[in-house]
């Protein structure tokens, strides 16, 4: 096994066995093209990102053209910027609603989901099938965002940072991939529980939760990072600035066109406004930039298995 | 009594046997091939048995209701000249005037037309592009340029749309984008992308093939590691060079999965990306970039007309399940459990 991951590691193509055979020009020529059009993609890929960071340690003084910015050197650079940010209470305030968010969310989320799908993944309950459809009709048949606000309005989540995550704090598709795990558990395994006295929600407990921490981490990811990047909702049902998520604060901060116009702007002192541009959306980033490795180590996993499974 | 004729004599004896109604004994076949007799086990009991299991599902079923189903059903105010003060009940039927009001509206054409471009226009750009970035990850073999563009490249899936457009601006901006940098050392003159009606639909397609190429290309990577390599091998004694291996094995591999992608997209054809087009969007290029969700948003939740923003929403529900379920009746036909339900 450590073998195999290891051959992963250095190539996705296993090696060819067979030596005879020399390589042609045109592979050698085919080698070289997929070299090139990897570096391409890497400096079409890089070039976005590089520029907003390079912008957002621009420095006051600087005088250069955009394009020459790129290359400043980083001890020219400047953290004016982000003094300023850090500095600002709206955007510290909008940070923390954004983590209360998070964390909310996703712990709601995961308390929803996870009993959902292991009970649709019960073969001998009663209603399985009738509760699957149940599932799966508002999933197939969306009927837009007026109803759903309507709902909002109406249960008096308006205002209320839960307005952000309760909408979406079952996301079937989640739920379809936590089911898929749990159906994959040997049933032998709930079988000699249920035979040793366990109720249902003991095996949940004892059996299947031990044995599904990596979806858990999976799904949680998942719910994460869609809370996180939620502008939408969060748009639609908070009005008070008070509340208002990064994504918010943000738009805003982006969409100012001078530095007066909006006085979350304005209140940041000397820095270059592209530079507060620029620094914000990369504050808002971050978090994302650091789940990352963590992200990338599950979810292409679970990817990898949903692309092999369906 | 002509009920019970119906069950055959050796079920009746079974039944008697064991003391039970013949309507629960049932034939099942057995891994050998023969046919044996069993009891189905008696519904109340299995009530009763699961019922910790109904406890477990109590809460999230009650979420699932009122956050899935109250929306389907205050849907109804399509059908309705809705009024706040009157309520989803109170509000009084029209029949179908909102949806009349919104087919005979020279909207319906320009917005259907934008929505169908961006939506074919996003899946010829970025299917290709994926296949292709795809197939140079697998065949590439220095580790380390492999190893960095595949995790650059998964990247700018997760960051959100907000995030896109102040990556995009620090890119795109007239008075301080790289690209218009780069224009003017050329002799050209500065353009504004994203107010332009001519270069505005080439942002939107071209920043979601940027954003999402690392990520839709996952799936063929793994259709890819799946090729049997003794494939190649022996396309390479017969003499085939890399350009026809990958010609006439890497890609009839990955076809199913082509397809198979491909259809899953068509079922959702009507959505045509609402937060990309809500950030990039501004009135000066409405004509081309208004898609169905963002003037759903601008005329309910802007305007307040709730009745016709709901039954264009309603309308894009209806054709976007037909789609699905027929696209997912095909992809089941086409390639054996991979459909999602």
């Amino acid at each position: 096994m450590s073998e195999k991951i290891k051959k992963e590691r250095t190539h996705l193509k296993p090696k060819m066995q067979n030596k005879t055979v020399r390589p042609t020009r045109a592979d050698k020529v085919f080698q070289i093209c997929v070299d090139v059009f990897m570096v391409i993609m890497l400096i079409i890929i890089i070039v976005p990102l590089w520029s907003t960071v390079t912008l957002s340690f621009r420095p006051n003084t600087y005088i250069g053209s955009y394009l020459e910015g790129m290359f400043l050197a980083p001890w020219h650079w400047s953290v004016d910027a982000y003094k300023a940010l850090l500095g600002n209470n709206g955007f510290l305030m909008a940070f923390g609603n954004s983590c209360k968010i998070l964390v909310g969310g996703v712990i709601c989320a995961l308390i929803l989901t996870i009993p959902l799908a292991y009970v649709m993944s019960v073969k001998s309950l009663p209603g399985r099938k009738a509760l699957t459809t149940i599932v799966l009709i508002p999933y197939i048949f969306d009927v837009g965002m007026i109803p759903a606000y309507l709902l909002v309005q109406n249960i008096g989540l308006m205002n209320h940072l839960a307005a952000v995550f309760l909408p979406g704090a079952i996301s079937t598709y989640n739920v379809i991939i936590m089911r898929q795990f749990f159906d994959g558990i040997p049933s032998e395994l709930k079988e000699s529980a249920r035979i040793d006295g366990c109720s249902e929600v003991q095996i949940l407990m004892r059996i299947v939760m031990p044995l599904s921490k990596a979806i858990v981490m999976t799904i949680g990811l998942y719910y994460g990072v869609s809370f996180w990047n939620n502008f939408f909702n969060a748009m639609l049902y908070i009005q008070d600035s008070n509340l208002n998520p990064l994504p918010i604060l943000l738009r805003n901060i982006l969409m100012a066109a001078g530095m007066n116009e909006y006085v979350e702007v304005s209140a940041f002192g000397n820095a270059p406004i592209e530079a507060i541009k620029a620094a914000s959306v990369f504050m808002s980033a971050i978090p994302m930039v650091i789940a990352y490795p963590f992200i990338q180590k599950y979810f292409t996993k679970g990817t990898m298995v949903g692309a092999v499974k369906g | 009594m002509s009920k019970k004729n119906s069950f055959s004599p050796e079920i009746e004896a079974f039944s008697k046997y064991h003391n039970v109604r013949p309507g629960r004994v049932k034939p099942v076949k057995t891994p050998g091939g023969e046919t044996v007799l069993m009891i189905k086990p008696d519904l109340g009991k299995e009530i009763m048995r699961h019922k910790d299991v109904y406890l477990l599902l109590l809460i999230p079923f009650v979420f699932y209701i009122v956050f899935k189903y109250v929306p389907i059903f205050n849907a109804q105010i399509a059908f309705k000249n809705f009024r706040a003060r009157d309520g989803v009940l109170g509000s009084a039927w029209v029949g179908f005037q909102n949806f009349q009001d919104f087919f005979n509206s020279f909207y319906f054409w320009e917005l259907l037309r934008n929505t169908l471009f961006y939506s074919f226009g996003k899946i010829i750009i970025s299917l290709p592009v994926s296949i292709i970035l795809s197939i140079a990850i697998y065949e590439c073999t220095h580790y380390a340029l492999r190893k960095t563009v595949q995790t650059l490249a998964y990247l700018p899936h997760f960051l959100s749309w907000v995030i896109m457009y102040g990556v995009l601006f620090a890119l795109l901006s007239p008075s301080s984008g790289i690209l218009n940098d780069v224009i003017k050392l050329f002799g050209g003159t500065p353009v504004d992308f994203l107010s332009s009606i001519k270069a505005f639909p080439w942002v939107v397609l071209l920043s979601d093939a940027w954003k999402e190429m690392g990520w839709s290309a996952i799936i063929f990577i793994a259709a890819l590691m799946n090729i049997d390599v003794s494939l190649f091998e022996a396309a390479m004694v017969e003499g085939a060079n890399s350009w026809q291996r990958v010609r006439y094995i890497t890609l009839p591999s990955i076809k199913p999965v082509i397809v198979t992608v491909l259809l899953l997209k068509i079922g959702t054809i009507l959505d045509a990306g609402f937060n990309q087009m809500y950030m990039l969007y501004s009135p000066q290029v409405y004509s081309v970039a208004d898609i169905i969700d963002t003037w759903v948003y601008r005329q309910g939740l802007l305007n307040f007309q709730f009745g016709l923003a709901t039954a264009v929403g309603l309308f894009k529900g209806v054709i976007g399940m037909a789609l699905v379920l027929v696209s997912n009746r095909l992809v089941s036909k086409f390639s054996e459990g991979s459909s999602l339900f």
